[in-house]
């Protein structure tokens, strides 16, 4: 079976949703902790959204230079799958694994609420199960969701197609473009606000619509 | 021993939330004269060995650009005080 990473920080608090919908998609989900250096031969990485060392300074930025992400930071420029959600995301920005930062909601709210999305990518190791054009909805919860870029950064993002998703009906932090999501040019990492771990089954979720995340990454590590 | 005040600030294109908020709040008390508030940070680091001052500023924008800052997002100036003499 596939095995794939889920690192816990202290203050993460998706680690164990991030690992349920690893399971619910067909996959061993292997939990890291933030000082391990050994990735446990995982085959992809999940970072997953929380307040990681409390998010003090900024969001990510001492997660960064945690022992495990000198591990992720390496394996990622190898190809290893990378997911970052909510907080993930916010870590490998500050890992400069992707371009961009996520700063405060335009309107300082908490925000926490299902989210519609456009699929705007599926030429990323996380996205490939879905159509582009797609839209699925799954709960968005963030303080500090705002992507900022300078414009050739953006430019960029647009021209190469690396922008993952959009925020449909309502931006909901601000962010430029209405960019929820982008990869790095590899298609191997992927930073997402909104948290696809929350979206897997109908019990505790909008829907299922998260799912695709995992099984896209499932799938693509068979075949290869 | 020399301390090091590194002073870190949102690039003026980012938008400010924060600091709009107080902006706002100031208003409500009343401080009519307020035209823009932008929030910031300052680090004020005690250096424990005794040192150059020019290698104590080179120090410091070292951990600004590594740590302190985000320099996506964010911009910083250091300035060693020394209250040896």
């Amino acid at each position: 079976m596939t095995r794939i990473g889920v690192v816990t920080f202290p203050g993460s608090l998706d680690d164990r949703d991030a690992a349920r919908a690893v399971r619910l998609a067909g996959g061993e989900p292997v939990r890291l902790w933030h000082r391990d250096t050994d990735l446990a031969g995982v085959e992809a990485i999940i970072l997953p959204g929380g307040f990681s060392y409390g998010d003090y300074l900024r969001t990510g930025a001492i997660a960064r230079f945690s022992p495990v992400m000198a591990s992720v930071i390496s394996a990622a420029g190898r190809g290893v799958p990378v997911l970052g959600v909510c907080n993930g995301f916010q870590i490998l920005c500050e890992s400069q694994l992707l371009p961009g930062a996520l700063t405060r909601n335009n309107h300082l709210h908490f925000i926490c609420r299902d989210q519609k999305l456009r699929i705007e990518s599926s030429r990323t190791a996380w996205t490939a199960g879905y159509r582009p054009g797609a839209e699925i909805v799954i709960p968005i919860k963030n303080g500090e969701g705002r992507y900022v870029a300078d414009p050739d950064t953006l430019g960029r993002l647009d021209g190469d197609g690396l922008v993952v998703a959009r925020y449909l009906d309502g931006n909901p932090n601000g962010s430029v473009a209405d960019i929820a999501g982008i990869a790095n040019p590899a298609g191997n990492v992927v930073g997402l606000m909104p948290h696809p771990e929350h979206a897997v089954e109908t019990l505790t979720g909008p829907g299922t619509d998260g799912l695709g995340f995992f099984t896209s990454v499932l799938r693509q590590l068979v075949r290869a | 021993m020399p301390r090091l005040v590194v002073d870190v600030m949102l690039k003026p294109e980012i938008l400010d939330p924060q600091g709009q908020a107080v902006q706002r709040a100031l208003e409500r008390l009343g401080f009519d004269r307020v035209a823009s508030v932008r929030q910031g940070k300052r680090f004020e680091i005690e250096l424990a060995e005794p040192g150059s001052v020019d290698g104590a500023a080179e120090l410091g924008r070292d951990m600004a650009a590594k740590l302190l800052a985000n320099t996506v997002i964010e911009d910083f100036t250091v300035r060693v005080e020394d209250d040896a003499g």
